[in-house]
């Protein structure tokens, strides 16, 4: 019987007018992100791959020891950290960048979010909301997966280098890689609001990471290298290091502030566009 | 109350709604009818706030819906069944919406309850049919119990059950003071329940006026004669100006003329008459009459001259 679940209509559509409720936003988006089988398979995906391509990355390493040149063992001898969150680093980091296109994309292909925007037809608190929803999560997933990275990464490397959790700017390192991924993945919400496409998104932002970024180095000089140093993702990873390396223009905190003034930009962009556009 | 004014809308410099007005009330089922490309659907994205007006204006109790912060406690809508993302089930859907309105869980159990939903609430919405869709979006309509409903083309895909379960519920909303739009290109679903109409074509307003009205407006009103001389009467009536079909053996439809002029006509040339009636034209007629020069995609009209029997209380009927 109807009569029993709905009540009658107030007369004052006012009543509607009780403010945003930050709280409820959020639980909203978490519930959006754990209802999908795709994105919690995504995500423990993420930490099985950074561990797994850590162990295979750094027991190759270790095996081959004997064949590295000198400057290598001593790049390593330097900063071991950077070798044994590196490998998996890599991996982690498409991840995160897939998973971000999608948490936006997806709305857009499957049409949920014209019922989102009925909901907050305001539109950048659903953004933004949805945005810190992510990046909390990749940071708390990125932490498992750098801890579970260095957990095993660290005694598999112990009989060449010996490292310890304790050791000088090791748990910066650790600490900064579920920052960088955390900061990477609103990047990749961003881009994917922009490109409101899964594949179109997906497919620039790879490229992005993977040809463009690499490609800048091949520029010759000095303005090769600087370009390189502020793109975001070269720049974001300096955070992954344990100290500063001889070749980094940037000191780790200073990369971690370029990826934060790439992401706002096109946070910002991707948030005038959301208003503007019809949905 | 919804109200509409002046409201524009361009795509690409292609006009699709032209200085568009209404006003929708409460307490009534209000029918939004057009053609398929009459901008239905976008006035009511408009309406909403899916899509920005290029120009004009529309407001649900005075105020702009993207000024709510709670809109879906205040407004209600239906606007694709495909509103949901595939891999979702039905329940989580309905909470995540809740939950950005601070709507507590058990309201989620209510509407599912409510569109006959409740056993399959945790299966993803890709394995329901068109049908169970439809109910899904229905419920994320109700979700926040409001006072104005907006359905576009609500009756997509259901059985003749489910037709007859969202009338009566429109009816029922309507009667406990809520305002309702729900549009359809199908005047034969409409007439059963709405009392309201706005009818648009192109863009543009043709009609904002109850139902009765709209069909009393239509121009296409006919008297069927019976008479064992039709023949002459058929000339008669001709010649004060009438149209006449013949229909049969002894039966004329006559248009142009009133009954009692035809009456007048037959008394006079001392013709047996059987019988005089006129003949209301069917509401799915005066739609067609009123809208076919604004169909975008127009084919031709084969209704135009076809002879007009069916009342307006047939209509529910056919389809």
């Amino acid at each position: 019987m109807t009569a029993t679940v709905l009540h009658p209509p107030s007369e004052d559509v006012r009543l509607g007018r009780t403010g945003l409720d930050i709280g409820g936003l959020v639980r909203s988006e978490w519930t959006k992100i754990r209802s999908l089988r795709s994105s919690v398979a995504a995500f423990v995906l993420l930490v099985v791959a950074t561990v797994g391509f850590t162990a295979l990355f750094v027991g190759l390493t270790v095996t081959q020891w004997d064949q590295l040149d000198a400057v290598q063992k001593l790049t390593y001898q330097l900063d071991p950290t950077r070798l044994i969150l590196g490998a998996g680093f890599q991996i982690s980091q498409l991840a995160v960048c897939v998973l971000g296109v999608l948490v936006i994309s997806n709305e857009y292909s499957s049409g949920t979010i014209r019922a989102s925007l009925l909901a907050v037809p305001r539109r950048t608190p659903m953004l933004m909301t949805k945005a810190a929803v992510f990046a909390v999560l990749v940071f708390v997933v990125g932490e498992v997966a750098a801890f579970g990275a260095f957990a095993i990464g660290a005694p598999i490397l112990h009989s060449k280098v010996p490292v310890g959790i304790g050791d000088p700017g090791v748990l910066h390192a650790l600490f900064g890689a579920g920052l960088y991924g955390a900061v990477l993945g609103v990047f990749s919400i961003a881009i994917g609001a922009i490109v409101r496409h899964t594949a179109g998104g997906i497919t620039g932002i790879i490229a992005f990471v993977l040809v463009l970024a690499p490609l800048t180095q091949l520029i010759p000089g000095a303005i090769g290298d600087h370009i390189y140093a502020y793109l975001p993702t070269s720049a974001g990873q300096l955070m992954v290091n344990a100290r500063q390396g001889p070749k980094d223009l940037l000191t780790p905190w200073q990369g971690f502030g370029v990826v934060c003034l790439w992401t706002a930009v096109l946070m910002l962009v991707a948030n005038y566009l959301l208003r503007r556009r019809d949905a | 109350m919804i109200e509409v004014r002046d409201l524009c809308k361009s795509y690409d410099g292609k006009v699709v709604i032209d200085h568009l007005s209404f006003t929708v009330q409460p307490g009534v089922v209000t029918g939004f009818l057009g053609p398929n490309g009459a901008g239905k659907s976008t006035t009511m994205r408009l309406i909403v706030g899916l899509d920005r007006p290029t120009s004009g204006d529309a407001t649900i109790g005075g105020i702009h819906y993207v000024e709510l912060p709670r809109p879906l406690r205040v407004v209600g809508a239906l606007l694709d069944a495909g509103a949901t993302h595939k891999g979702r089930t039905a329940y989580d859907h309905l909470l995540y919406l809740a939950q950005t309105q601070g709507i507590p869980r058990g309201r989620v159990d209510e509407v599912l309850e409510l569109v006959g939903l409740h056993d399959v609430a945790h299966e993803r919405a890709g394995t329901f049919s068109l049908g169970m869709g439809q109910r899904l979006g229905l419920a994320a309509a109700l979700i926040g119990d409001p006072s104005v409903l907006i359905l576009d083309e609500p009756v997509n895909g259901l059985d003749p059950d489910g037709i007859m379960w969202i009338r009566n519920l429109v009816i029922h909303l309507a009667s406990e003071g809520r305002t309702i739009l729900v549009s359809s290109h199908l005047m034969s679903e409409i007439a059963a329940t709405a009392s309201d109409l706005i009818v648009i074509g192109r863009g543009r307003l043709i009609a904002a006026c109850t139902t009765d009205e709209f069909v009393e407006r239509s121009s296409k009103r006919t008297v069927l004669v019976k008479s064992p001389d039709a023949v002459a009467l058929a000339d008669l009536i001709t010649s004060a100006g009438g149209h006449v079909e013949t229909h049969g053996e002894g039966e004329l439809i006559v248009t142009l003329v009133d009954a009692a002029h035809i009456g007048a006509l037959a008394f006079t040339a001392r013709l047996e008459l059987h019988e005089l009636t006129p003949q209301l034209a069917s509401l799915e007629d005066a739609f067609m009459e009123q809208t076919h020069t604004s169909t975008e995609f127009g084919g031709h009209s084969s209704n135009s001259d076809s002879p007009v029997f069916a009342t307006a209380s047939s209509v529910g009927a056919d389809r």
